[in-house]
């Protein structure tokens, strides 16, 4: 019997992706999710694979899950009855927001509703100062008419955001105390433990956020739970967390907020793996699928990290217009650009791509199932690039037909183009919109695009990646095996691990070691916690950031600091830490400004070694092509007749020209003219530019 | 010259050209230290052609520098011919009729170069921290109160720093390290659109920008006529009174639409004020032709082209065109206020397309302690000043309310309560919406906002009030009611102005009561359903909910149908 069967599952909107990992290799399958009680599609997906396997539940070593249940509620609303408890004057934050239009043109603009609505946002007389001490005591008595109109208020869920609980959260900890006379403790979120950070609206919203999600995540765990020891499984159940770490059931069941956008970082982890394997120092990972693009930094195999994230934008992709959660996260650009992208000239005369796709149904016009408007796709097949008999394994039937008249109708006789010219306009504006979007997205970083390694995954990605690749001074584009289930293989690399975070103002002028060293003392202590419930005897990697800046700025700039008790010599160790990371952030540092630390993290997780770099092959004679097409080259725009090979028949090693296309049952990889291409050890498709 | 460009070419490298100058405009937002920057997006950045022409601006927070950005640069070529112009050349000003409106604008010129010739020019304004002066107050009574006055001249010489200059600053402002900060932004924010043009150019093998910028600005120029055109032809005119500084000022313009444009005059304004709420004829043109754009073509971006569009005109020695030596500081006050004069105007011709009036003009708090200000001299109190941005109710819109505490036209975000008490001994008691102050409508007035604010040092501090429609309200239309003026207050009960600098006394408060919106249509057409939601969201006081929209609530808080048919009835 093994002991390392590993079991992965991803819910996805559409599937739910299902991959058991043995030593020596994996199964992989797709059940439909099931909407109504996620937890059958999961239950359902794993019977079907262990028995591909021959196995049975029991043997099972560990089952590392990811769900968009919370972000779903989150989106469609459909979280749980939810009150807010905050100080008196300021139940009104969550509204409010930031004051802010995000679309400056628009006099139409509308904000999104608040998750609590007004009557449900009840105030306390409660004040503590910016330092922590106490300006007004809590009226006690106000929290006890509180809790019984909470409890014959129908309210399901409780979130409690005093102002200043990031320095002391005594009144909030209390107040949890007496509400959970009236409400179970286990739906009461608190601000000073979800999100102990300073700036209220954002901690006001990640909270009540928490809160939202909690009965429903809570009732879907205990069934998955119930439901997997059913089918005979003792194995730990681990959820995997938007910041690409995993985490036991209990965390999950408090913090549920930590869960959202787990799909997505299951993706990135996969990039993290290859550009491991690969011996990737500077990565973009890019994932296009049907409906939006998805581009991750990753430096160092480490993808990006971030500490803030919206979700469910009103205005979709438009920043700020979403709620927005303080929580670890893996940083991404999400962009509407997918294969199902709908294409439209504008009143300027120019050709515009998404942010609205065709989605599965009616889907791109060569679907056949109704949709008249051209989406990337159809650009796609009218270029050639996709073989309308062998879409998605042959088992979609396409109509170039269908997309020759959308694309003429809505496109290209409005320009006064031909169709080719117009399909190949749709894709160079697609590409070139995704592209800008990650340059935006690395200089708001401090980052370059150039000179990395794009990994690019999804459906669509491997049809525009070398273009895009171009666009962005990137020379090479790996495009891994198996990238249409790149999320769940993803989840199997995950490191069981807790990010805790703590604001405290401390300026480099008056630095107490003292006072950080609690700090930090604390923070491990929260999170090794919260680690070993998963992970209870292996080795531990702590890594500390420091969220600083020059006095008088707004925004911090994340400093990865030394491990370590530190001394008051330190401080300058602190200074370097800053200085270098500012310098490479904006190319200078400012002599003699104050510099100060406003919020802190600690990051622990198990220390889970990456993949070892697996050698180049040997070069290896490529086989004949199995057949020929003509189609338009993307960088040059004219017809050239490209070879196509199966990716299967492709041995390791091997070289191919462009133009040429690789096909498999996904997906099918484009390579340019000016482009060479074949697998590498791993069998990822390794692109590279021979020409410029 | 370049080849010929193909169709999809041109599309390409004009999404590539806006894409450049967002990249330059975040590099700024991520580098300046200046409140208004960072949090409020107060920047500009954007690309021109060696004539001066403008190709692409990058859309942030503020339209106050959208033509008048545009038009500093030709002043640039005028005093020094591009000809003239070296690699390694950096201008800058802030000549408030130069650049953009006030001296703490400063606006930073970069001259491009491909393969030894100048191809291009980036610019760049930011709102620094402070210029010296009086500083954040609307009390100075010429330009030369206000602070440090820098003429056209160059920043960077052949990529030498000009030392002279930057010591100038230094000695001249409150926060010598926090500007010239700034103004290293503002050059490193060029280069870095001046690197990702020049990847441009050769990944499409341009050697300048000839062919491109007449593409875009021609496209940009039909499409805007394509839209006028469509619009009904003629003249109208509105007028709009607002508090002033020592007294009402009247904002009065005309708005023809004639064939391909459209003109808006402002003849019939008040003429200048004593005080700095005056505005250069530049920043004028920034809010009036922002307002025209939002209203009738929001999808086409600001380039030469479309500011041809709109042309701006106004009798000089009146307070939106005043010469030097005039007070400008607080031009704000009076440039947010176009918006809604110009829409006075539009809501004649188009019917159904405008919002009501808003609070506009922001109600930022400047809040301060100090030497020789707040009555502490030698106390060993902490000093401070800091502005923070706050918005009252926005103007109902045709089918939609007003946006509650929400700028327009202004695009700034606030700073949260938390930040301000860290770096500030002050205490904001209370930040809510504010029952009751949103214009009676169909589509009822957007909410200001009520804050109480006190020093936890248990001394006086101070604050530069230059706020609007304290006297004058955001006016409704079409049968909208009023939204509630603004006030400011002492908690012990004391009145306080809306302009000008003010103590607040050791041990108490400052109430401050944002505007409201104007409403919408007629009250009594409002959905019943909606003024009951709008009294259990405590949006509205009970008896506001009968006597300005004629809706009777059961005991339940639900609509009574029966009563409110009579009530509406009876009017």
């Amino acid at each position: 019997m093994t002991q390392t069967a590993r079991l992965a599952v991803d819910i996805g909107g559409t599937f739910t992706d299902v991959v058991l990992q043995l030593p020596e290799r994996a199964f992989s399958t797709k059940v439909l999710t099931t909407h109504g009680a996620p937890e059958r599609a999961v239950l359902e997906g794993t019977n079907l694979i262990l028995a591909q396997a021959g196995l049975t539940a029991a043997d099972l070593a560990l089952v590392i899950h990811g769900t968009t249940l919370a972000t779903n509620a989150l989106i469609e609303r459909k979280g749980a009855r939810t009150a807010l408890v905050t100080t008196e004057g300021f139940r009104d934050s969550l509204e409010i927001a930031y004051e802010h239009r995000f679309e400056q043109y628009d006099l139409y603009m509308e904000r999104p509703e608040p998750l609590v609505s007004r009557p449900w946002r009840l105030e306390v007389p409660e004040r503590m100062a910016a330092d922590g001490t106490v300006l007004l005591p809590m009226r006690e008595e106000a929290l006890d008419a509180i809790g019984k109109q909470v409890a014959s208020g129908d309210i399901e869920a409780l979130a409690i955001s005093f102002l200043h609980s990031y320095q002391n959260a005594a009144h909030e900890i209390r107040a949890k105390e007496i509400l959970s006379r009236y409400l179970p403790a286990e739906v009461i979120a608190i601000s000073s433990e979800v999100c102990p950070e300073i700036r209220e609206y954002d901690r006001t919203s990640t909270t009540v956020a928490n809160a939202y999600v909690l009965p429903l995540m809570e009732s879907y765990l205990r069934r998955l739970e119930e439901g997997l020891s059913a089918l005979g499984s003792r194995a730990p159940l681990l959820l995997i967390m938007s910041s690409g770490g995993v985490t036991t059931v209990e965390t999950a069941r408090r913090f549920p907020i930590r869960l959202v956008e787990s799909g997505p970082a299951g993706g990135a982890i996969l990039a993290q793996l290859i550009a491991a394997e690969s011996g990737i120092d500077r990565a973009l990972a890019f994932d296009m699928g049907g409906t939006t693009a998805k581009i991750t930094l990753i430096d160092d195999m480490k993808p990006q990290q971030a500490r803030h994230f919206e979700i469910a934008r009103a205005a979709r992709f438009v920043k700020g217009s979403g709620i927005p959660v303080r929580i670890p996260v893996i940083d991404m650009v999400e962009i509407g650009a997918g294969g199902g992208s709908i294409a439209r000239v504008d009143g300027l005369s120019r050709i515009t791509v998404g942010p609205d796709s065709a989605g599965s149904m009616p889907g791109p016009a060569c679907y056949g199932r109704g949709g008249t408007l051209p989406t990337v796709t159809d650009a796609d097949l009218l270029l050639h690039w996709i073989d309308p008999a062998h879409f998605a394994g042959g088992q979609i039937s396409l109509f170039p037909e269908a997309s020759a008249t959308a694309c003429a109708e809505t496109v290209a006789n409005p320009l006064a183009m031909s169709l080719e010219q117009a399909a190949l306009g749709i894709t160079e504006i697609v590409t070139e919109t995704m592209a800008n979007a990650a340059r935006v997205h690395a200089v708001e970083n401090g980052k370059e695009t150039a000179g990395r390694t794009m990994i690019a995954f999804g459906g669509a990605a491997p049809l525009h990646a070398a273009r895009m690749a171009q666009k962005l001074g990137i020379d090479r584009v790996l495009v891994p095996v198996g990238a249409g289930v790149g999320s769940a293989h993803g989840f199997l690399g995950a490191p069981i691990g807790y990010e805790v975070v703590r604001t405290r103002l401390v300026s480099l002028n008056a630095f107490d070691a003292g006072l950080v060293n609690d700090l930090f003392a604390a923070m491990r202590e929260e999170a090794e916690a919260v680690v070993r419930l998963g992970a209870p005897d292996v080795a531990l990697q702590e890594v500390r950031t420091g969220f600083m800046r020059y006095r008088g700025q707004g925004h911090e700039v994340p400093v990865i600091l030394p491990d370590g008790v530190y001394g008051a010599g330190d401080v300058a160790v602190f200074r370097a830490a800053f200085e270098a990371t500012y310098h490479a952030l904006y190319g200078r540092t400012i002599p003699k400004l104050e510099i100060e630390a406003l919020t802190w993290t600690l990051s622990l997780a198990e220390a889970k070694p990456l993949p070892a770099r697996i050698p180049d092959p040997p070069p290896a004679a490529a086989p004949a092509p199995s057949g020929r097409r003509s189609l338009i080259d993307p960088g040059t725009g004219t017809a050239l007749e490209a070879a196509i090979y199966e990716r299967a028949a492709l041995p390791a090693g091997a070289r191919i020209q462009g133009p040429a296309v690789i096909v498999e049952a996904e997906t099918s990889t484009l390579v340019p003219l000016g482009f060479q291409a074949g697998p590498n050890a791993a069998g990822h498709i390794l692109i590279e530019r021979t020409a410029r | 010259m370049s080849n010929t460009l193909g169709e999809i070419e041109i599309q390409i490298l004009w999404n590539r050209l806006l894409s450049v100058v967002e990249e330059q405009a975040q590099t700024l937002v991520r580098t300046a230290f200046s409140t208004a920057a960072r949090e409020a997006g107060d920047i500009s950045a954007g690309v021109f052609d060696m004539q001066g022409r403008m190709l692409a601006q990058a859309v942030t927070g503020t339209p106050g520098h959208i033509n008048s950005m545009a038009r500093a640069v030709v002043h640039f070529l005028n005093d020094f011919p591009a000809e003239t112009l070296k690699d390694g050349d950096v201008l800058i000003t802030n000549d408030p009729w130069k650049g953009t409106g006030h001296l703490f604008d400063l606006t930073v010129v970069t001259p491009i170069f491909l393969d030894g010739q100048a191809v291009a020019l980036f610019a760049s304004t930011t709102h620094v921290v402070d210029i010296g002066g009086l500083g954040v107050s609307a009390e100075g009574r010429q330009i030369y109160h206000e602070g440090l006055y820098i003429p056209l001249m160059y920043l960077v010489r052949e990529g030498r720093m000009n030392e002279d200059l930057i010591g100038m600053v230094r000695a001249n402002v409150r926060e010598p390290v926090q500007v010239v900060g700034d103004i290293y932004a503002l050059i490193a924010c060029n280069e870095k659109g001046g690197v990702r043009l020049v990847e441009m150019m050769r990944e499409y093998h341009l050697t300048d920008l000839q062919e491109l910028g007449e593409q875009v600005i021609a496209r940009s120029r039909r499409a805007m006529a394509d839209v006028i055109a469509k619009l009904p032809q003629g003249r109208w005119s509105a007028s709009m009174t607002i508090d002033g500084f020592e007294a009402p000022v009247t904002l009065a313009a005309t708005l023809t639409i004639a064939g391909d444009r459209v003109l808006v005059d402002f003849t019939g304004t008040s003429g200048l004020s004593r005080y700095a709420i005056n505005c250069p004829i530049c920043y004028t043109e920034a809010y009036t032709s922002f307002g025209v754009k939002a209203a009738l073509a929001p999808w086409i971006p600001n380039n030469t082209g479309t500011l041809d569009a709109v042309i701006v005109t106004a009798p000089e020695n009146t307070i939106v065109n005043a010469p030097h030596p005039a007070a400008v500081y607080a031009r704000s006050v009076i440039g947010h206020m176009l918006p809604d004069v110009v829409y006075g105007c539009l809501d004649q011709a188009i019917p159904d397309l405008v919002p009501a009036e808003g609070t506009s003009s922001l109600w930022n708090l400047s809040l301060l302690a100090g030497h020789g200000l707040t009555g502490t001299e030698g106390s060993a109190i902490r000093s401070f000043n800091v502005t923070t941005f706050h918005s009252g109710g926005a103007g109902a819109r045709p089918k939609q309310d007003g946006l509650s505490a929400t700028p327009f036209p202004s695009g700034v975000r606030n700073v949260p309560v938390e930040i301000t008490e860290a770096i500030t001994p002050l205490v904001v008691w209370r930040k809510e919406l504010r029952q009751g102050s949103g214009g009676a409508g169909r589509q009822r007035g957007g909410l200001g906002q009520r804050m109480e604010i006190a020093n936890r040092e248990g001394t006086a501090f101070g604050i530069q009030a230059r706020f609007e429609r304290g006297e004058y309200p955001a006016r409704g239309r079409h049968g909208g009611a009023p939204g509630a003026t603004g006030s400011l207050s002492l908690g012990s009960g004391g009145a306080m102005k809306v302009k000008g600098f003010q103590v607040i006394p050791a041990g108490d408060r400052l109430i401050v009561e944002m505007p409201g919106g104007g409403g919408y249509g007629d009250p009594f057409a409002r959905d019943p359903a909606q003024v009951a939601r709008d009294v259990r969201f405590g949006l509205i006081a009970p008896e506001q909910a009968r006597a300005q929209y004629g809706v009777a609530l059961t005991a339940a808080g639900e609509p009574d149908a029966e009563a409110t048919a009579r009530l509406r009835a009876a009017r």
